[in-house]
């Protein structure tokens, strides 16, 4: 039993940090530029191909993740400084309409060079298989996701709650026009927040790579959870998207553990199995509704 | 009298429709992106290896070949299918990988009265019920590879099974032919063991890792998975890397331990056991001689999937062979396709009346053959001329 408890935490803990790798980005580019960026799931995609070309050509994972993370930030700033500055004062239909082409270019740009079926990557061969604390298993690989997204997590508290840059972007989220009154370069933090989201993406795109899969489309079943975070943390909020990536992850996990159990209980054997999974799918929605409700700026919004 | 000359004209333009075709046109719509993609993949080269080898013919007649992705999105393919037979007006259709979008599709294939021959999807509606002079199906019908596996973990005396499978039309007729052989009442042979679990997935899941966790708990002696394409890949490589694989023996049917899976996985497949209808190793003319073309031709091994599509094709040339090129006598050709004229890879077998196969299913096991390559081996015959359960509620008008 306590197996299964630390075992199902530990996924929702893994699923919530890459979840908060996405929604980092997404919230201060959201948050601080005002600007809807649908794109993002795409910078998640072209970042997992980066990081999947890049490690077959160099036969290494960790040279691939690297080389990919990095091309991923020059792909983010060519993208910040041809298109996205010219979208910041447009309003937010410009700017959904821009991104979701994007979306579409980026799928078809993918698909012209990479071919329509996924690409394989492969985790580090050490750590294939799974790590033994006593009576304890759990997947070695899934436990160095955990180590990353927690380094991130910290690294990014530091760089927001302790510096200069970072007390810049909180400033930026809570009043820009104020902000740049007082003589911060907006223009340049702005480049620098996209640059540091599109890397984030491509981190997060290359870490589960060789759990799920690198194909077309991946970012947009993803994009879709990253704003369920960021709106159920507060828009242009790092604790927010925090707390929030963890407890879409954690109910994402619990629910489909444990709801077609406990329905089983309730219903017939053949209602359960139909009603448990889909109902295990949209519990996520169910608890930003539910959010909403009682603060609708989210849990830590930006702007209080 | 104006009636009747219309009447009289109409009859005319019937007959004369039934001039032989000058080209016979084929409707391809398959899964070619997205996890599904390997599928659809294999059954379409498997297909265009068939033409290639007729010569670019289909019953010496120029075959013209369609291809559409239908993206695994139902909506996709029912755009697909609506320019096919509107558009193009194709004679045969062919390619759907998944029972779900087979069954959203098949209704208006039906009512253009195009035939449908059916490289993979088998839903047990098409086989029962709703089953239509215009439907065949040239691989089996879905249920059937999992009932073979349900017999061999029954045989196998294992107790205590979990079920893992998508919650989608094929995951449930997986679960039901799996269950109709190994349970303790609905078995005919009438094991002890039970089903400690049913999971059902999201269709496209890639993470595994909740459901993982609960087949640890449940510490089952062996666990039986119908996860094709992609899906399957990811859940075998999280199943070892969670080191379940020390204590559970995974069953699985042929699709989702073929060679599509085993090059994506590797080493963790070996000593997995499936079931399939077809077997690359089958010692048979027409097989040596499809498992080498294809192998020359795409630089890889054939799956069951491209023997189903290469299958197709044979079907489709026999069946303009006997109506010799005259297409448009829809009762003379589903007559000519029902007499299945042609000789498959995976050895004999007859449509029964509902359009489905009557054939044998045979054991595999996954391990090293004599150059070292980890592949797939014919352990024995699980069942013989073996029918789907579905056929008595037919009644094909």
């Amino acid at each position: 039993m306590t197996q299964l408890v630390l075992e199902q935490a530990l996924n929702g803990l893994q699923f919530g940090l890459m979840l908060f790798l996405l929604a980092a980005g997404l919230t201060l580019v959201f948050g601080i530029m005002d600007c809807i960026n649908l794109a993002h799931g795409s910078l998640y995609m072209v970042g997992a191909y980066f990081v999947a070309a890049a490690a077959q050509a160099a036969d290494s994972f960790w040279i691939g993740l690297g080389a990919g993370v990095a091309g991923a930030a020059v792909l983010g700033l060519v993208l910040e400084l041809s298109l996205f500055r010219q979208l910041y004062r447009r309003d937010h239909l410009s700017q959904v309409l821009a991104t979701f082409g994007l979306i579409l270019i980026a799928n078809e740009a993918v698909r012209m060079i990479w071919g329509a079926q996924p690409l394989l990557l492969n985790p580090p061969e050490a750590l294939s298989g799974p790590v033994e604390i006593g009576n304890f298993f759990y997947p070695a690989y899934r436990l160095v996701i955990i180590a990353f997204g927690l380094g991130v997590a910290g690294l990014l508290y530091l760089v927001v709650a302790r510096s200069r840059v970072g007390m810049w972007v909180r400033a930026g989220a809570a009043n820009r026009e104020m902000t740049e009154a007082l003589g911060v370069n907006v223009q340049g933090l702005f480049t620098a927040v996209f640059v540091f989201g599109a890397a984030l993406c491509a981190l997060a795109g290359g870490l589960l790579g060789p759990l799920l899969a690198v194909q077309i489309g991946m970012g947009e079943s993803v994009l879709i959870l990253a704003f369920v975070v960021i709106i159920i943390g507060g828009i242009g909020s790092i604790r927010g998207a925090l707390v929030g990536s963890l407890i879409v992850g954690t109910v994402d996990t619990l629910g489909r553990a444990l709801l077609p159990t406990l329905l089983r209980a309730a219903l017939p054997a053949d209602a359960a199995a139909t009603l448990g999974p889909a109902l295990a799918s949209i519990l996520i929605y169910l608890l930003m509704a539910a959010i909403l409700f009682f603060r609708p700026q989210g849990l830590f919004p930006a702007r209080a | 009298m104006p009636l009747r000359l219309t009447a009289l004209a109409a009859a005319l333009m019937l007959a004369g429709s039934v001039h032989a075709a000058d080209r016979i046109k084929v409707g391809f719509v398959s899964t070619l992106s997205g996890p599904g993609a390997g599928l659809g993949v294999d059954i379409r080269d498997g297909f265009n290896l068939a033409i290639k080898q007729l010569d670019g013919k289909l019953g010496g007649l120029p075959a013209e070949v369609i291809v559409a992705d239908d993206q695994q999105s139902p909506d996709v393919a029912k755009q697909a299918v609506d320019k096919f037979l509107k558009k193009d007006k194709v004679d045969f259709m062919t390619g759907i990988v998944f029972s779900n979008i087979m069954l959203a599709v098949g209704p208006t294939v039906f009512e253009n009265q195009t035939f449908y021959i059916s490289a993979n999807a088998g839903p047990s509606q098409y086989a029962g019920e709703q089953c239509n002079p215009f439907f065949f199906n040239v691989a089996w019908q879905n249920d059937n590879l999992h009932e073979a596996v349900g017999k061999v973990v029954q045989d196998k005396g294992y107790k205590n099974v979990v079920i893992v499978t998508p919650n989608y039309p094929g995951g449930k007729d997986a679960v039901s032919g799996f269950k109709r052989y190994y349970a303790p009442k609905e078995a005919p042979s009438g094991g002890k063991g039970k089903v400690a679990e049913e999971i059902y997935t999201k269709l496209g899941q890639l993470d595994y890792a909740a459901e993982l966790a609960q087949i640890r708990s449940i510490k089952p002696d062996a666990l039986f998975f119908f996860l094709p394409g992609g899906m399957g890949i990811n859940f075998v490589k999280q199943f070892v890397a969670a080191g379940l694989s020390r204590d559970t023996q995974l069953f699985a049917p042929g699709f989702s331990a073929d060679e599509d899976v085993i090059k994506a996985v590797g080493a963790p497949m070996m000593g997995m056991f499936n079931s399939s209808h077809w077997a690359h190793d089958m010692d048979n003319a027409e097989n040596r001689r499809f498992v080498a073309d294809f192998q020359k031709e795409y630089g890889r091994m054939p799956s069951l999937y491209a023997s189903q599509g290469y299958d197709a094709a044979f079907m489709m040339d026999a069946g303009v062979r006997g109506v010799k090129g005259k297409v448009e006598d829809k009762a003379a050709l589903k007559k000519a396709l029902e007499a299945k004229n042609f000789k498959s890879v995976r050895g004999d077998f007859k449509f029964n009346s509902n359009h489905y196969p009557v054939q044998n299913y045979y054991l595999r096991v996954i391990g090293k053959d004599s150059s070292g390559r980890i592949t797939n081996r014919l352990m024995g015959t699980i069942f013989t001329n073996h029918a789907d359960a579905y056929v008595a509620q037919c009644k094909m008008k």
